[in-house]
């Protein structure tokens, strides 16, 4: 069974069961690697990438809901070699320790920032709560991503 | 590799001493890169970086000509474990001597060269240049047999004055690969004709396969192969989702025989247990001991508590011609591989363990079962590679928890205030159940074939770092004092390193319990501390911290806010680290805000030392409000993130760390220092805020209600 799906701007029709998660058509169909397994369950957010600008995760969002919608993973941030300041705050920051969760929060903090670019603390928590860190690097992740806004919003 | 000249016996320094030839360690090469082989690997704390910071700065070459081979058993130096803090003292004291050595080696090269003394020589990124004129470089001095040596350890490294690169903070290497998404965990590993596994493991620790239909498992879509070995079942498909569903009915229609019997919830359990009994301090002061006039008695305990990486343990495994590859994120790849030999019938030499980053782990989590799990299916595909991917209660349920504490104190105060006497006993498993070649294996899958292995012996690390004991032994001076570590040796509940060892819960105790003595006493927290303290560097980052926090002798929490200190050298050897917390209690307890002063000598990366201060501060702010493992009488109950809640974005609080400096000083292990002393100065600061002493981790809100009742 094949269904079609555009990801990262290119249409890609993949063989794969409707009811597959997302997650497992991108990582091993489409090699992109960048959206984690961490739970299987939508509870750690290591997954997220973005259906038609709408953070998900896709450990938990069947293939066939995203038949025919546009998928941004991180592998889609960069623009003409040049990273999203999401990406270059979060280099500038150091905030990462392991990085196992930092692509899921990224794609997370781009989502909030496409449709909020002057979010506030409470904003920038808020929009994190589906997203679990586990060595303690929250304080620089909230930090890059602040850093991130004001770039943006310059 | 010959190693048995007559320098084999003189002590060389760090992990050194273990691999003597300088190749091991380095090779200089043609193309200006300089090649190097750590036997470290980074598990998120930044270790690659300072490594690299150290041969650059010892070499005098460029950051950017470094180039570090993963660790892998067919060439690496053997350095155990990653573990232990032990990483800069181990294998940056081996670099920084052998990279000392072989710069050395190159000027006197480049002296013969140039037809110069030594003395006339510098170096600028790899060029010798002449005083008089005349320049040659590392890279048209180098050949095959430069470092084909044993190291001598004669050439003393760098003083700290003349430091350009140690010191600095070099961003991370591996930063922008972990914010790109480029594959570079053993999750994204990806090798052609790759084939997906899941293992199907017991409902609980003892539990034993009764009864399975094979045949409806062998019939589901994708599924190449059904591996069953008495207990041990795994399942093996073409596509991940494939394994996934497999996995899911195997678990459904599996019959298993259960009877597995867990301990009660109440870390007091272990007070029942057996005990192995040591005195590890004592001293005596008869004088002093009959001056006491107050006596205070607590008792403290720590739950059971999860690593919980947050990406679940994996690993990748290749069988060809009775050889076996295997790709990892096991902390130490030497002693896994020790304990994959006698399970898998084949000589150490027959199997190549390579590291991969993985999920950050934190001690010992799923990672080395997982390398079982892959080799044992790939042994039923021979020449394909299988993944292993645990699922997120496989890891919940199966990976060795720290262990549960209780430590109980008694102390006498004398009238002036001061502490005569301390009397201390601890409860606790060993620390350390590792894989290691110790005479069993302790790898999960191997305890569930038809032809079980048995787990090796606990193995409790000695003192002075210790195990269970690690930071028993107060670093404050008081005349009389006796301190009883009590080994508990039945393990009804699978455990083994966690982040700190027992310094979380030795520290936690240790240094509530000051705070109750400062308040019979009529103390000031931090000026009690000083009273009791003569090790200038354990002053100072009191003192500093205290500075930064702007901490206002005896003050008061006004019934919801307040703020606690809490203090330790970890290992009582390693780094010196003191935090002040300021906590507000509302529905829950939270963490606002963090202080905390370091010292950890020599400082390589102060960016990297800091953030494996907030992130230790971090984490232990979870563990000391919310984590705790939930089992019942026979089963572990946590198995997703809804029944193990960790602290969330909107509930972590802004960390201050300053570090003080000291580089004259030899670096000091400094990943895990601030455990012992965040939990306690939360509890502190619990007690300064509302005036409750809670002594049970973790600080739930139902732990405050009752201890206001």
């Amino acid at each position: 069974m094949a269904t079609r799906l555009t990801v990262n701007g290119r249409t890609h029709t993949v063989a794969a069961e409707p009811e597959t998660a997302l997650l497992y058509v991108l990582r091993n169909d489409l090699k992109l690697k960048g959206a984690r397994f961490g739970c299987g369950m939508g509870q750690c957010g290591a997954c997220t990438v973005l259906v038609d600008g709408k953070p998900v995760q896709s450990c938990d969002f069947p293939l066939s809901a995203a038949a025919g919608k546009s998928v941004t993973t991180i592998e889609g941030l960069a623009r003409n070699g040049k990273l999203h300041p999401l990406q270059r705050a979060f280099i500038e920051e150091q905030a990462a320790q392991c990085g196992y969760c930092a692509t899921g929060i990224i794609m997370t903090a781009k989502a909030l920032l496409d449709t909020n670019p002057r979010p506030t603390e409470a904003d920038i928590r808020a929009a994190l709560k589906g997203n679990l860190c586990r060595c303690g690097t929250h304080h620089r992740i909230l930090r890059a991503i602040r850093r991130a806004a004001e770039e943006i919003a310059r | 590799m010959s190693e048995s000249s007559a320098t084999a016996s003189r002590k060389l320094p760090g992990s050194l001493n273990a691999n003597r030839r300088l190749d091991r360690w380095l090779r200089i090469n043609r193309d200006g890169t300089v090649a190097v082989f750590p036997g470290k690997v980074e598990i998120g704390q930044g270790i690659l970086t300072a490594l690299a910071q150290i041969v650059a700065e010892e070499l005098d070459v460029s950051l950017a000509r470094i180039r570090l081979a993963p660790a892998d058993t067919s060439y690496s130096p053997d350095e155990g474990m990653t573990s232990g803090s032990q990483s800069i003292t181990d294998g940056g004291t081996a670099l920084r001597y052998a990279s000392a050595e072989a710069r050395d080696l190159l000027l006197q090269r480049a002296a013969a060269r140039l037809g110069v003394s030594l003395e006339q020589l510098s170096v600028a990124d790899g060029v010798v240049t002449a005083r008089s004129g005349g320049s040659v470089s590392y890279w048209d001095l180098t050949s095959d047999d430069l470092l084909a040596r044993e190291a001598t350890a004669d050439i003393a490294p760098k003083p700290a004055s003349l430091h350009t690169v140690i010191g600095t903070p070099v961003p991370r290497r591996d930063i922008p690969a972990k914010v790109t998404g480029t594959p570079i965990y053993v999750q994204d590993l990806e090798l052609p004709g790759m084939l997906h596994g899941r293992i199907a493991r017991p409902p609980s620790y003892e539990a034993r396969l009764a009864g399975l239909d094979e045949a409806e498992v062998r019939a589901l879509p994708g599924v190449v192969k059904l591996v069953r070995d008495g207990s041990f079942l795994g399942v093996i498909a073409e596509r991940e989702e494939q394994a996934i569903r497999a996995l899911t009915r195997l678990k459904r229609i599996a019959r298993w025989d259960d009877h597995t019997e867990l301990p009660a919830a109440d870390p007091r359990f272990l007070l029942k247990e057996a005990t192995e009994d040591t005195v590890i301090s004592e001293k005596h002061d008869a004088a002093a001991a009959a001056r006491a006039a107050k006596t205070l008695e607590a008792e403290y305990t720590r739950p059971y508590t999860a690593h919980a990486a947050l990406g679940p343990s994996c690993a990748v495994a290749r069988c060809e011609n009775g050889r076996y590859t295997v790709w990892t994120h096991s902390q130490g790849i030497y002693p896994l591989r020790r304990d994959l030999a006698p399970v898998l019938g084949v000589k150490e030499n027959d199997i190549a363990v390579i590291h991969m980053d993985g999920a950050g782990c934190y001690g010992h989590n799923g990672a080395d079962d997982a390398a079982l799990d892959a080799a044992l299916l790939a042994r039923a595909v021979p020449g394909r590679p299988v993944r292993v991917q645990w699922m997120r209660d496989d890891e919940f349920q199966w990976e060795p928890y720290g262990p549960a504490m209780v430590v109980k104190l008694k102390a006498e105060l004398d009238r002036e205030g001061g502490i005569v006497g301390w009397t201390e006993d601890i409860w606790s498993n060993s620390h350390s159940t590792r894989p290691n070649g110790l005479g069993g294996v302790n790898l999960i899958a191997a305890w569930h074939l038809a032809q079980p292995f048995k787990a090796s012996p606990p193995r409790n690390p000695p003192l002075p770092g210790g195990g269970s004991h690690r930071n028993a032994i107060p670093i404050y001076e008081f005349p009389n004092e006796r301190v009883t570590n009590r080994l508990v040796n039945r393990m009804p509940v699978r455990v083994s390193a966690l982040r700190a060892l027992g310094a979380t819960a030795n520290v936690f105790a240790i240094e509530s319990f000051m705070d109750e003595l400062a308040a019979a006493a009529g103390a000031d927290p931090v000026e009690f501390r000083l009273r009791h303290l003569k090790d200038p560097r354990a002053r100072a980052v009191i003192e500093t911290v205290a500075a930064k926090a702007g901490w206002r002798k005896r003050e008061k929490g006004d019934g919801t806010r307040g703020r606690g200190v809490g203090f330790a050298r970890y290992k009582n050897g390693a780094c010196y680290v003191a935090v002040i917390v300021e906590v507000e209690a509302g529905n829950e307890i939270l963490v606002k805000r963090v202080w905390a002063a370091i010292d950890a000598g020599l400082v390589i990366n102060p960016d990297g030392l800091v953030n494996q201060t907030e992130g230790g501060i971090i984490q232990t702010v979870s563990w000391a409000l919310k984590e705790a493992v939930q089992y019942d009488r026979s089963r572990i109950l946590t198995g997703s993130w809804s029944d193990y809640p960790i602290l969330t974005f909107e509930e972590s609080p802004p960390v201050e760390v300053t570090i003080v400096n000291r580089p004259g000083e030899p670096p000091l292990g400094a990943g895990e220092g601030a455990q012992g002393p965040t939990v306690a100065a939360i509890a502190n600061a619990i007690h300064n805020a509302m005036g409750v002493r809670l002594r049970d981790m973790p600080f739930t809100r139902e732990r405050v209600l009752a201890a206001l009742a």
